[in-house]
């Protein structure tokens, strides 16, 4: 499994989602990378991230099946590519808990 | 107009992006907004037959007033162009209310007002990285830019690149329409971009505008469509090398696609706010057909873009029509729309430019090419027109008065049409030829 599903993520502070009948369409105005997010579910997870102790709970939480984890994990390492997502630094994360 | 009739309007919960893209978005992803029809040149090609500034352009306040609507939208960018947007003594203004407002802009531009101060500017942190700028560049030397683009507009261009990278503004666009004249440079444009620094965005002549003109004696031969096609494949095999604005998706049936969405986004992904705040389905289709509403009379842009009775024919699948049957039909979908409307062709058919050549036999059928809705070119025409046409404007001299053996028997005529290349004069049966093969010179003016 990848090790991602433990750690604590978030959505880059420069990206925008904008809700669309499929999914949404995430805008980071730092690179200027236009991503489509296909499924519900994955923008869900990517909207969860900030607000869930690690990814895994995130994929819990927007109600994505354990068997489906995997694949989520795989796309949301093609969204930190393009920095649409990024680790989250856990003191950081503390604080603002 | 009839774009094609019954077709499914729900959305499937599945299926591919594009399949997703054809049903439209909440919001375009990028948006052509023209600011002005005000231009200081008066390009052959023009698509938006722009010339003069239409009295009834958007004022400040409210040009500001869609800039705060596509920031509630979402419009993370739009295109600005024109005529010549930055002749708008607000242009810069609006620049920096767009940047401000989460709107980016990439801005075309033929470089006129591009001076070294505006340089430093549009590199400087006020623009934040949100500003690209694009200058149209039609010919790779002044002989080829300056005959559609008319006289000094190269030089102006290449002014303008220089003042860019002299700046330190990083990664301007180098814009190019693709015409039979200038296919043969691809290199040569390459090059330019590199020594600027830029990227070069190449992008498909449309019959549109001022373009329907033209596009006979311009649009690339088949044999140069392949040329592109290959060239394209080559510098966009290892990312985005040279940009294309997705505008050559009819090349895709040679074989395999090239990079983008290999859609028509007309109404559903894009479209085209005019000057006086008219919207249209695409950049390349100013025309009423394809008019979807006006933003100031029909209750705001967000209004036209969801509600529009035209949008939303256009978001219905299309069917293939006489393509259908086509084993490309996958790859092209049947082509770009404008093209086909304003050289009379069906929507649901080839497009003329079709490279397995269904589009030329469609252009050899009956067709009427439709009658412009609106133009703002120049009413008489001035220094900076194109020389192309001021051939056309040479006062007719009589044949013996330029070859003494003009019409002489049949045998010397043809003599003459061999060497039509050549020969200034023009005897009455090599006229035609004469003409086409002296007006591509532009030392003949």
């Amino acid at each position: 499994m990848d090790a991602l599903l433990g750690e604590p993520w978030t959505l880059s502070p420069s990206v925008a989602l904008r809700p669309e009948p499929f999914g949404a369409l995430a805008y980071h105005f730092g690179n200027r990378k236009l991503t489509f997010l296909k499924r519900p579910e994955l923008v869900a997870v990517v909207r969860g991230l900030a607000q869930a102790p690690d990814v895994r709970t995130a994929l819990e939480n927007a109600g994505v099946p354990a068997s489906q984890h995997a694949a989520y994990a795989a796309a949301l390492r093609g969204l930190a590519a393009t920095d649409m997502i990024r680790p989250r630094p856990v003191r950081a994360a503390e604080e603002v808990a | 107009m009839t774009i094609a009739p019954e077709r499914p309007t729900r959305r499937p919960e599945t299926g591919s992006l594009v399949q997703q893209f054809e049903y439209g978005l909440d919001a375009p992803i990028c948006l052509t907004w023209e600011l002005t029809y005000a231009c200081n040149l008066e390009c052959a090609h023009c698509l938006s037959s722009s010339g003069r500034r239409d009295p009834r352009e958007l004022s400040t306040e409210q040009a500001k007033a869609v800039i705060d609507e596509l920031q509630r939208m979402q419009v993370f960018y739009v295109n600005i162009g024109g005529g010549e947007p930055t002749i708008r003594p607000d242009f810069w203004e609006l620049l920096e209310y767009a940047v401000d407002h989460q709107v980016g802009v990439k801005f075309s531009t033929n470089g006129v007002r591009i001076t070294p101060e505006r340089a430093r500017f549009l590199a400087s942190p006020a623009c934040g990285g949100y500003v690209d700028v694009q200058i149209s560049l039609d010919g790779a030397t002044a002989e080829v830019n300056d005959y559609v683009r008319g006289p000094g507009s190269y030089d102006t261009a290449l002014r303008a690149l220089q003042n860019l990278k002299d700046a330190g503004f990083r990664d301007a666009k180098i814009s190019v329409v693709c015409t039979r004249e200038n296919i043969g440079q691809l290199d040569a444009f390459k090059a330019l971009a590199d020594e600027y620094g830029a990227t070069l965005r190449l992008t498909r002549l449309r019959p549109s505008g001022r373009g329907a003109d033209v596009w006979d004696e311009l649009h690339p031969l088949p044999e140069q469509q392949r040329e592109l096609y290959d060239w394209l494949m080559e510098h966009t095999a290892d990312g985005e090398q040279v940009l294309t604005g997705d505008s050559f998706f009819h090349l895709a049936a040679f074989g395999e696609s090239l990079p983008g969405l290999n859609l028509c986004g007309a109404g559903r992904v894009v479209c085209l706010i005019d000057p006086i705040g008219d919207v249209y389905a695409c950049p390349f289709a100013i025309h009423e057909n394809f008019l979807a509403g006006n933003l100031l009379a029909d209750g705001g842009f967000q209004q036209v873009w969801q509600t529009s009775a035209l949008f939303q024919e256009l978001r219905s699948p299309q069917t293939g029509g006489a393509c259908s049957s086509c084993q490309f039909f996958d790859s092209c979908r049947g082509g770009c729309m404008a093209a086909k409307f304003f050289t009379g062709l069906p929507l649901d058919g080839p497009d003329p430019e079709c490279v397995q050549g269904y589009g030329e036999h469609a252009l050899a059928g009956e067709r009427t090419i439709p009658a412009p809705s609106q133009d703002h070119s120049k009413a008489s025409p001035t220094r900076n027109q194109p020389v192309m046409l001021q051939l056309l404007t040479r006062p007719p001299v009589s044949a013996c008065a330029e070859s003494p053996l003009a019409g002489f028997d049949t045998r010397v005529t043809a003599s003459f049409l061999s060497r039509a290349a050549t020969q200034p004069a023009a005897a009455p049966d090599a006229s035609q030829a004469q003409r086409r093969s002296v007006s591509f010179d532009p030392d003949q003016s």
